[in-house]
């Protein structure tokens, strides 16, 4: 059946799904129920976890095919099926998730407290939508995924979130579900076109050309608001500044992937001309995001707003990557990804850490932290460096290859890109030197603690990954070497077939 | 050994900086300059194999990247221009590793000030020791990183958080045009591997790029870079600034080693940089430039470590522009002699400060040479080196640069000859201004200060005396070998000369008094300063009184950090707020909100419409039954 001889894809699913089930089942008095809540979410996330390291060890790396595939008829008759599968673009992105799921779980070990039950049951929720979105092949089952995601989120933003929660949440749902719904009139225009919602049937189908402009604008603005590009994200820094900390791990870490993912996904390889012809608009928004928005974070006075902003810069690169169609820009645009997905992640933990001591997230509320916690001031500082892309951490590796690629399509593209390694550091640098330097100025940070053997633990995995993924980044790029060469050679062919057929 | 070299001092950062804690300040601190002196061991002995032994090697050690072509492998290059780095860095390091037992022995975090300082020097083996552009780039940053970190060692003062900040950012704006340039070098010669660019440089001379040769291209963009983190004139401003690390800091990082990494890139470079003739006249140019704009401001500081950065920022524009007339090998020998003089200039002045209990102002020295004679006898070889006073280190690199300028015959090597000469005048002026203030005259500083003045101990006087012997054999020594008969064969290859480069060999048959020269000029600004420092003491201020433009302008160092701010800091800030509040918060967030407004007006205005009333229903109900049939009639006619 697959490589791993059982439907593997959907038990690292649905596992979760099942975790939130059984959580739901569990009664008792407030303490015991939220302790076990705990317990059941940890080991599900963690059981998950090991289940998902069987695609590390047995996917095979030289291979662009789908893997894992399995097949289960569901609507026949409308061509449309249960399958599920993943390729070098997506299985980074599952282990991603399951990755960062346990970390939010203990993440959120002590600094939730009420409605414990709720939370890890919208956690679990959380993590199958997104594997599912991650391994679903079918445009149908995408979508559900694609949507299903939002609601856990917006339970977590608008329940366990700060003061202004609702209007974030809101704001977040109202974004993502607007952009959302053009995907899905693209989705039935495909179907009506294609007969079939098979998402590798779909990439084998030449839509018109005509026809491909449209399908992209609803692809667009569906996952441009994801992503998010400028000037579409300011939903993106008041869900973070609201979002309790694990949900703003999730939400950089993973959600923000889903657009970009998308990109991948559907524009790219189902609609080669639009892409192309799309690119400029793309480059310029993407350099826009990385300069505004790198200006925006240097002004902010919020910790958590400022690694908001500094995503949306992120995603700028990202989305430059992507669209240079050469084989560097893609590669870097996925490194950059995950590696985001893992440095982002952490600093919004680093904020968590305070915030979870001081309850302030206020910038000018601290200073001389490192007096006091030598410890976290390192883990921050490692995190910091590699937000900035130095060589060495996580964050490198993926920007160099970007603004290589790009810079083959155009230098001052790559040149605006490459604006973001001095404005990065600028802002990045700003913060640390206000949080972590300085003199102590309040008597009351004196008292604070160093990090806690469960925060030690969660942050290890996370230093760790930086530090792997800086210095040997070949183990993660060989997994989508192949998927990206497939992906190159495919849209050159489609292009260059269309070219040689116009002359 | 060769991998020794560059990974006993990371060991030593890692051990220090983790175990620290349990390891207490004692172990740390010594464990760390074992692995420091482990590592000068096997420098040397990789210096004796490979430049004298002319055994030139590569040490792979694993695939970095290998993306569609784009190949990066972390390796160790081991020819002659990366030995005599290796050999210098690890030997002057180890020094400094021992000088700062003694110096920051008073201090509250031992073992991270030398986790940071052996971190910096296993980055800045790993920028000599690169086999390819993006390693080359991660020491590049891994520098600046420890850079930051000295520079902010002592993170409470707000003067020295605001300078690591200036430093790794300023450096940060030359590495973007060093990440352009890596980018460009890929497109122009599909690989960033030393080998397979400089092998294919010749095909390469025709490629155009956006009009223009992509080799000068490269040139330029890569002298950019090095701009930044060489100090060179433009971006130079975060180095006097980079004083406020502790001063082991100042001679290892801003003076010995890392500053010198933009003139080590240009001589790595060398194959490509010879068939960018355009670009290395524009090397030539800035760094005379800035080798006479620097040595000017050095003349009016009163910060002891401050004159002594400046008089780096300005001999590392010597360093420059030997490189820009095509002479790498000159710079080189001036970058390994400089090395020495300078260390120990700066830890002369470390020593001093130490003495005169944290006092740098040397308005508030003087009259102390007794109390210290040892450090007062390194000052002086430090500063005959440094202003080029024969048989001394700097005497025979120096001419060497001047007179390969003089013999390139071409207008950017006489412009470099003669600012350079310029500036060596004022070295030597401001080299003894600062020996005469700081140590003779009537003692300027308070009772209290100078009871406390008192030799240092002797784990910092033997650094300091060993670098002094460096500081006066390095130029003989070497002199045959770097730029002398032997250089062919000494450099094996490592240093590229074209065949159309002759300037070396026409160096060594200039006029006789171009050599003579920088003594001459050397030896009138050490009169000059004895006259007006140590003869006639009233005359400076009254020349300062005479034209107080001109030594305002020098005193703040030409108002280039009041034009940065001006030009680049301010208007970010105000950009950075016009965005936030009115570009996101007003515009790009009200079309939403807006939106959101209207709907909720609208609805407003649809709940007055259900009033709950019976009566107003049923007329509502009636009234489209009206209309209803109506339609119905009309429709059916």
């Amino acid at each position: 059946m697959n490589a791993a001889g059982f439907p593997l894809l959907s038990l690292i699913t649905f596992l979760p799904l099942a975790g939130a089930f059984v959580i739901l089942t569990i009664r008792g008095e407030e303490a015991v129920l939220a302790r076990n809540a705990r317990w059941t979410a940890l080991w599900t996330s963690l059981i998950n976890l090991a289940l998902s390291l069987i695609l590390w060890v047995r996917f095979d790396t030289a291979s662009a095919d789908f893997q894992f595939v399995e097949r289960l008829d569901w609507l026949p008759e409308f061509g449309v099926s249960y399958r599920m599968g993943v390729d070098g673009i997506s299985v980074l992105f599952v282990l991603l998730s399951t990755l960062l799921t346990p970390i939010c779980i203990a993440a959120s070990w002590e600094s939730v407290e009420s409605r414990v039950r709720e939370y890890m049951v919208a956690f679990l929720v959380l993590e199958s939508m997104m594997v599912g979105m991650f391994c679903a092949l079918d445009f149908v089952l995408f979508y559900i995924f694609f949507e299903a995601v939002l609601i856990p989120m917006f339970l977590i933003i608008g329940v366990w979130g700060g003061a202004r929660r609702v209007y974030a949440a809101f704001k977040f749902f109202l974004y993502t579900l607007a952009g959302s719904l053009l995907m899905l009139l693209a989705l039935l225009a495909m179907w009506f076109h294609a007969g079939t919602t098979d998402i590798p049937t779909l990439m084998e189908t030449a839509f018109p050309r005509g026809m491909q402009y449209w399908l992209f604008i609803a692809f667009f603005v569906s996952f441009a608001v994801k992503v998010p590009m400028w000037p579409v994200h300011t939903w993106l820094p008041d869900a973070h500044v609201e979002a309790p900390t694990a949900g703003s791990v999730i939400l950089a870490g993973v959600l923000l992937k889903m657009g970009a993912y998308g990109f991948l996904r559907f524009s790219l390889p189902m609609l080669p001309f639009a892409s192309q012809d799309f690119a400029p608009l793309i480059f310029a928004l993407s350099v826009v995001a990385v300069v505004y928005t790198s200006l925006v974070a240097l002004a902010q006075e919020d910790m958590k707003k400022l690694i908001a902003y500094s995503s949306v810069a992120h995603m700028g690169i990202v989305t430059l990557g992507i669209f240079t169609f050469t084989h560097q820009g893609l590669s870097g645009a996925l490194f950059t990804m995950l590696s985001h997905g893992i440095v982002s992640g952490a600093l919004f933990l680093c904020v968590g850490v305070l915030y979870d001591r001081v309850h302030s997230r206020e910038i000018l509320r601290y200073g001389g932290v490192a007096k006091i916690m030598p410890a976290y001031a390192v883990v921050f500082m490692l995190f910091t460096m590699a937000s900035v892309a130095l060589p060495g951490t996580a964050g490198f590796p993926g920007e160099l290859l970007v603004i290589v690629g790009a810079f083959q399509v155009n230098p001052w593209v790559a040149l605006g890109g490459a604006m973001g390694m001095i404005l990065g550091a600028a802002y990045m640098l700003y913060l640390y030197r206000r949080v972590i330097f300085g003199k102590i100025t309040r008597e009351d940070l004196r008292a604070l603690l160093d990090l806690s053997p469960r925060e030690m633990a969660v942050f290890a995995p996370l230093v760790l990954l930086t530090l792997w993924m800086g210095v040997y980044p070949t183990s993660f790029i060989s997994f989508f070497e192949a998927s990206v060469a497939a992906l190159v050679s495919r849209h050159e062919a489609a292009i260059g077939a269309a070219r040689l057929a116009g002359m | 050994m060769y991998v020794g070299a560059v990974f006993f001092p990371l060991l030593g950062a890692c051990l220090a900086g983790f175990l620290g804690r349990w390891l207490g300040e004692k172990a740390s601190q010594w464990v760390t300059v074992l692995c420091m002196a482990l590592a000068a061991a096997c420098g040397l002995g990789a210096f004796a194999e490979v430049a004298l032994g002319s055994a030139p090697g590569v040490v792979p050690i694993l695939t970095f990247l290998d993306v569609g072509g784009f190949e990066v492998e972390w390796a160790l290059r081991y020819d002659t221009l990366s030995v005599v780095m290796v050999a210098m860095v690890t030997f002057i390091s180890t020094l400094i590793h021992l000088y700062s037992v003694g110096y920051m022995s008073h201090d509250a975090t031992i073992p991270r000030f030398f986790a940071y300082l052996s971190l910096f020097t296993f980055m800045m083996l790993m920028l000599v020791t690169a086999d390819n552009l993006v390693q080359l780039f991660f020491g590049w940053e891994g520098v600046g990183l420890a850079s930051y970190l000295l520079i902010g060692y002592w993170y409470e003062r707000e003067s020295a958080n605001r300078a690591a900040m200036k430093a790794f950012i300023v450096n940060r704006v030359g590495d973007l045009f060093f990440m352009l340039g890596m980018a460009l070098t890929f497109w122009t010669f599909q690989s960033v591997q030393f080998d397979a660019i400089f092998d294919s440089v010749s095909q390469a001379q025709n490629v155009q790029f956006l009009g223009m040769p992509a080799l000068e291209v490269i040139g330029v963009l890569l002298f950019l870079g090095a701009c930044g983190k060489s100090a060179q004139l433009g971006l130079h401003t975060w180095l006097p600034d980079a004083m406020e690390g502790p001063t082991p800091v100042s001679a290892l990082i801003h003076a010995a080693t890392m500053v010198t990494a933009g003139v080590f890139l240009m001589a790595r470079m060398s194959p490509l940089m010879e068939y960018a003739p355009v670009a290395l006249a524009i090397v030539t140019i800035v760094g005379a430039a800035t080798c006479f704009f620097a040595a000017t401001i050095g003349c009016v500081q009163n910060d002891i470590k401050r004159i002594i950065a400046y008089s780096t920022c300005s001999q590392l524009g010597y360093m420059f522009f030997a490189a820009g007339v095509g002479v790498y090998q000159a710079a080189i020998f001036h970058l390994f002699t400089h090395a020495f003089f300078k260390a120990l200039l700066f830890l002369g002045a470390g020593s001093v400060i130490h003495a005169m209990s944290d006092e740098q102002d040397i308005r508030k020295m003087g009259g102390i040479w007794k109390k210290i004679p040892v450090t007062y006898l390194v000052m002086w070889i430090g500063s005959l080196a440094l202003a080029g006073v024969p048989i001394f280190a700097g005497y025979y690199s120096k001419d060497m640069v001047l007179e390969v300028a003089y013999a390139a015959h071409t207008p950017q090597g006489m412009f470099a000859f003669i600012l350079g000469l310029a500036a060596a005048f004022l070295t030597a002026f401001y080299s003894w201004r600062l020996l005469i203030l700081t140590f003779h005259g009537a003692p300027r500083a308070d009772h209290h200060t100078m009871e406390h003045v008192h030799e240092s101990p002797a784990v910092m006087l033997i650094p300091l005396l060993v670098l002094a012997v460096g500081a006066v054999t390095a130029g003989f020594v070497f002199y045959p070998l770097f730029v002398g008969e032997a250089q062919l064969e000494f450099w094996n290859g490592s240093i590229h000369t074209a065949e159309h480069n002759e300037v070396l060999e026409h160096a060594h048959h200039v006029p006789a008094w171009v050599p003579l020269a920088p003594t001459v000029v050397g030896i009138s600004g050490i009169v000059l300063a004895y006259l007006l420092y140590m003869a006639l003491p009233a005359l400076p201020g009254r020349i300062a009184g005479a034209v107080p433009g001109l030594y305002r302008f020098l005193l703040n160092k030409w108002y280039f950090d009041e034009l940065y701010d001006r030009i680049f800091v301010q208007p970010a800030r105000v950009l950075a707020r016009v965005f936030w509040k009115t570009g996101d918060a007003r515009i790009i967030d009200g079309v939403p909100n807006g939106a959101a407004d209207l709907a909720v007006q609208a609805a407003r205005g649809a709940v007055r419409i259900q009033t709950g009333r019976v009566a107003n229903y049923a007329f509502a109900m009636i009234i489209g039954l009206v209309l209803f049939v109506t339609l119905l009639l009309y429709g059916a006619r």
